[in-house]
């Protein structure tokens, strides 16, 4: 493996030995702590993400290494028109291994052409985020202890949410995994999605409020219901309680689900479930810096046998 | 007109009638300086009504373009006169610099030096995505 462009190529082998080496390095990081010594990573942030960048820089920061970038388009070149291309190959000569957020679809591929070193896909528009899947995987096999035989139920926006996409895309690989997708009619999953779904035999069933199925969820991944999805205003006033959680919903799910939400939250999750042990969504934002150190220092070939 | 016209080239035939300008302009013939004759509505048992290229020059045809456009063309390498080898076409499993991604989100639209590369997901259904942004072409 050399980068990391898209979850898919991925060997299921390849997350599982991923995921193995997040656990080993969340249980003792200070094994790790001097792994990246002398080494740099490039956070390239051609668009604002503070969350994501923040959580690269303190996984390179804690593996012992040292970090440089631009957190936004306006401060590198690219609004003097630099290309991509030209921005990785002079950065390339600067650090070991880059990490890069980009507005457009397919950046990273054009990245990964031109740089000497690896590149991570840190969000390509609203195309790919692989390392969010990485996370999202190791926050349900740490939480369940597996990743196979449960019900996954994902709420709200299901059509434009790419984090929902690739985490079923994943997760559909694993036997015994039944899909709960509850959703507006407007933002049910689309057709490519389904597709995946009937292709590898997936069990699952596309619902409108999570209430009835509560009660048989393993794991609720919720996303943001973001209101100009909608053609109208009353849609959404309509719509728009039933895919909050709140400790009324939660009251009758069962006492080991796995709450998740890839943040930042507006509303769609209330605050007054934050204290609930079921609520996983800031523990997996931990385990997300986890996931990278584990990323870096695959790509980086810096892992040591555990 | 038949084959024997030519001493050293190539024939595509089987072509789909009214597909010959196209082919023309994707395998830039108008670049060459040899003769290339272009017959259109040819009359065919097979096809009823089929186009014909004829290059009067042993030139490289990109196989990949023709095999996307028609796997059904047939390509015949004529030398000395004599028909010396037919070329079998297969939808290529990659196409790269010859159909461009409408992607306005895609990186292909502001990377002047991306090359537009396609792969094919669907050979049943002919379907083929942008390598970068996996938008399907013509959708
Ligand atoms: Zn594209």
């Amino acid at each position: 493996m050399r980068n990391l462009i898209d979850i898919r190529d991925m060997t299921v082998e390849e997350i599982d030995r991923m995921l193995d080496l997040a656990d080993r390095i969340f249980e003792h990081p200070e094994q790790y702590r001097d792994t990246a010594n002398h080494k740099t990573l490039a956070t390239l942030f051609f668009e604002p993400s503070t969350r994501t960048r923040l959580s690269f820089e303190a996984a390179m920061l804690e593996l012992g290494g040292r970090i440089l970038g631009f957190s936004s388009a306006a401060s590198s070149s690219a609004t003097k028109g630099e290309s991509v291309a030209d921005t990785v190959a002079v950065v390339s000569g600067y650090c070991d291994i880059i990490a890069m957020r980009h507005p457009k679809e397919g950046a990273p591929v054009v990245a990964a052409r031109h740089a000497t070193v690896p590149v991570i896909n840190a969000g390509d528009g609203g195309h790919n985020h692989p390392t969010q899947t990485l996370t999202d995987l190791m926050t349900i096999r740490r939480e369940k202890g597996r990743l196979c035989d449960m019900n996954i139920g994902l709420c709200g926006d299901l059509q434009f949410g790419r984090t929902v996409h690739s985490l079923i895309a994943a997760m559909s690989r694993s036997p015994g995994i039944r899909f709960s997708l509850i959703s507006p009619d407007e933002l049910c999953i689309p057709d490519y999605v389904r597709e995946i779904l009937t292709e590898r035999g997936c069990d699952f069933v596309e619902i409108g409020s999570m209430e009835e199925v509560m009660p048989t969820l393993d794991v609720l991944y919720m996303t943001r219901v973001q209101k100009e999805r909608f053609f109208n205003e009353a849609d959404y006033i309509r719509l728009k309680d039933s895919y909050i959680l709140d400790p009324a919903k939660l009251s009758r799910a069962k006492d080991d689900l796995c709450v998740m939400h890839p943040l930042p939250r507006v509303n769609e999750i209330s605050t007054l479930v934050d204290n609930d042990p079921r609520a996983c969504y800031f523990k997996q934002a931990r385990y997300g810096k986890y996931v990278r150190m584990a990323l870096i220092l695959t790509l980086l070939e810096l892992v040591k046998e555990g | 007109m038949n084959i024997d016209s030519i001493q050293n080239g190539i024939v595509l035939d089987h072509i789909s009638a009214g597909m010959c300008m196209e082919i023309y302009r994707l395998l830039r013939l108008d670049q060459l300086s040899c003769s290339v004759a272009i017959i259109k509505n040819a009359k065919s048992k097979r096809m009823g009504r089929k186009d014909i290229i004829k290059i009067d020059e042993d030139i490289d045809v990109d196989l990949n373009i023709l095999g996307y456009i028609d796997p059904n063309i047939t390509v015949n390498i004529i030398r000395d006169g004599k028909l010396v080898c037919k070329h079998k076409l297969d939808l290529p499993h990659e196409l790269n610099g010859v159909i461009m991604c409408r992607n306005p989100r895609c990186i292909t639209s502001t990377e002047n030096s991306a090359e537009h590369c396609f792969y094919l997901a669907d050979a049943a259904h002919k379907i083929y995505r942008c390598r970068y942004c996996d938008t399907a072409y013509g959708k």
